[in-house]
């Protein structure tokens, strides 16, 4: 099947082309930062953590959503999801593809990845972490590949792919769940320390991830001969309303905790995020724009009218996107470090060659992407001529 | 007789497989390991326990920064602030970001943040308060490591692999006391004069005090201990007639953010 990927039009040529100019040049950047330390960052003592650990977050929950498509489908047993699983599955490969990438690009050490093999640490969240996303990515390759194999041949997929797909709907959650984890479980760390977080989670990765499906459809039904279907862009939709309703919920519910109880070590962060801090106030149009475009698109997203018109529902979801990400990628890591446990406050911006190397790991899972979609695709339009 | 190839691939492959899974099973099925790392250890009988008291009653500006630069010189603890060739200098906000330190002074409502209220003698609210590790009984930075590179040693000194050490930083995000330092950049330019005890080190990884293990090896006191006037006690915390015993005794000490459950080793009194 592979073999479809080697061959298509210029345009596709031409994507790739540009995927992977985009990527040598990140992967450029980045091999300077070999050479010169993660000083090439904008992170530092205060910041430990920046660019490359939030979009390692952000692409968990990218990830784990593809559990939206698969669970309907097989629990519920919602046909109309099966022309769109292969699309969850292959997202959710490039997706973890990223989130591997991101955590290697953020180590000061590289050269001793293999360490955490060798020395195994349960008493790690990182070791689960390391454990469940390997798991994850490994699931899709191997459910996604085979049942597109299958389908190719209109053999019905053998019973161990069907174990293995349900398998794979617990395991969804895992991986953003453990990666909640590693943050909601540091003492001195106010604006991580929180049950909700792992929900949270959950519900922006329900709201992101099929919000990027719902737009991946209709590239595909827009520049393929195979359409991913209304109704299934209609199901996703509904999907995305309400892990949008629910996310800004859990957001309201923190925030109470946070104010009503009046305890600095966890009012301060918020207080840096949406007021500023110490006369610093770097994030605060960036985190107003967040929850009051969140709650405005989920408000927009319960009308009916504007989910079935499908340029309104392309430009919430892209809201949905864009404001999960600047909660999640912005927010919350530089959030949850400033102020520094002596109440300090360092602001955090990336500087160019991090934004870059950034860049150029998106880059690496689009292009990861854009080959498997263009296999599955190509096999979906065979079948259809 | 013998196997064939294939034979021999496929045990191969499964005695690999089983050795891996076999080492993270183990760990898991041991918990002894793990909870000697979370819980607090109960003082035994002829065990040693480390701990330090800093008395601000004896410390004023001039003792806490022949401490500071005591334990940086014998650490090669490099100074961003000055480059030993003028053309590496580096502006004071990215000197702040870079900052490796081991032992440093702050003021009272940064060492204790929400402890400090208007009344308090004003005196206190400026008196240089040395910050370092703080050797926890019940250390987070030891809890999120991925490789034990950060590992709490038996007399309770939290000490670090920096030749183990991966880089990902988990133990700073985990220490609540800010006490960990990453080598965001090559320190060796900014290292005046290299002390030959005490190995440099390069980019990449976690470092912060060690209650100086390797002087303790050899009989001595920890190097700020020594360069303190008597401000800083440094002892067995399981031995009666120890000073830090005898200090703590006597006079009413704090130790830092208590309520996080941390158990802190290092004593102010104030």
């Amino acid at each position: 099947m592979l073999e479809k990927a080697l061959v298509g039009t210029k345009r596709y040529y031409m994507l790739l082309a540009i995927l992977m100019g985009i990527f040598a040049l990140g992967f450029l950047f980045y091999l300077r930062q070999l050479q010169v330390g993660l000083s090439i960052t904008g992170m530092g003592r205060d910041v430990s953590w920046g660019f490359y650990i939030a979009q390692f977050t952000y692409l968990v929950g990218v990830a784990a959503s593809a559990v939206m498509v698969v669970l309907p489908y097989y629990l519920h047993n919602y046909k109309a999801f099966g022309r769109v699983t292969i699309l969850g599955e292959f997202l959710a490969v490039a997706a973890v593809t990223m989130c591997v990438t991101f955590v290697l690009v953020d180590m000061g050490r590289p050269d001793r990845v293999m360490n955490v093999f060798k020395y195994p640490t349960p008493n790690s969240v990182m070791f689960w972490d390391i454990i469940v996303l390997n798991g994850y990515l490994l699931l899709n390759i191997v459910i996604g590949w085979n049942v597109l194999e299958c389908e190719r041949h209109s053999v019905a997929p053998p019973k161990w792919i069907k174990f293995l797909s349900y398998v794979s709907i617990p395991w969804a959650v895992s991986i953003h769940t453990v990666t909640a984890f590693l943050y909601a479980g540091l003492p001195g760390r106010g604006y991580w320390l929180t049950a909700i977080m792992a929900p949270r989670f959950l519900s922006s990765a329900f709201a992101a991830g099929p919000s990027l499906l719902i737009l991946l459809c209709l590239l595909v039904r827009k520049y393929t001969k195979f359409d991913p279907g209304k109704e299934q862009i209609q199901s996703l939709a509904k999907v995305v309303t309400y892990a949008t309703l629910i996310n800004v919920f859990f957001f309201f519910c923190e925030v109470f905790t946070v104010f009503y109880s009046q305890i600095p070590d966890h009012m301060l962060h918020f207080q840096y995020l949406f007021a500023g801090l110490a006369g610093k106030s770097r994030l605060v149009p960036f985190m107003w724009f967040s929850i009051v475009g969140m709650t405005v698109t989920a408000i927009l997203l319960t009308n009916p009218k504007l989910r079935r018109n499908e340029n309104t529902l392309a430009m919430l979801c892209g809201m949905v996107i864009l404001t999960t990400w600047i909660d999640k990628g912005l927010g919350l890591m530089t959030g949850g470090f400033v102020p520094n446990p002596m109440e300090k406050v360092t602001e955090y911006a990336p500087t160019i060659p991090e934004a870059l190397i950034t860049i150029g790991v998106w880059a690496l899972g689009f292009l990861v992407l854009t080959l498997l979609y263009k296999v599955a695709v190509s096999i979906k339009e065979e079948l259809k001529a | 007789m013998g196997i064939d190839r294939r034979e021999f691939i496929r045990i191969a492959g499964l005695s690999t497989l089983l050795g891996l899974g076999g080492k993270g099973a183990f760990e898991l099925l041991r918990p002894g390991q793990v909870e000697a790392s979370m819980a607090a250890k109960p003082a035994a009988e002829g065990v040693v326990r480390w701990a330090m008291v800093v008395n601000m009653r004896k410390m004023d500006d001039d003792t806490a920064k022949k401490c500071a630069a005591a334990c940086h010189r014998v650490h090669n603890v490099p100074n961003f602030a000055q480059p030993k060739d003028p053309k590496d200098a580096l502006p004071p906000d990215i000197v702040n970001r870079y900052e490796v330190k081991w032992i440093w002074p702050e003021h009272f409502h940064n060492a204790f943040p929400g402890e400090e209220h208007p009344h308090m003698p004003e005196q206190m609210k400026n008196l240089p308060f040395l910050l370092l590790c703080n050797h926890c009984d019940n250390p987070p930075c030891v809890r999120v490591c991925p490789t034990k590179a950060t590992f709490r040693r038996e007399d309770g000194i939290v000490n670090m692999d920096m030749h183990r050490c991966i880089g990902c930083r988990f133990c700073m995000a985990g220490c609540p006391f800010g006490a960990r330092s990453f080598n965001w950049k090559d320190p060796r330019p900014y290292i005046t004069d290299t002390y030959p005890g005490y190995p440099t080190r390069e980019i990449g990884m976690v470092e912060k005090c060690t209650f100086c293990a390797e002087r303790l090896a050899q009989n001595m006191m920890p190097a700020c201990v020594e360069a303190s006037s008597g401000a800083l006690v440094f002892g067995d915390l399981n031995d009666e007639r120890s000073q830090v015993r005898a200090t703590l005794k006597r006079y009413f000490s704090i130790r830092r953010k208590v309520h996080l459950g941390t158990n802190p080793q290092v004593y102010y009194i104030v």
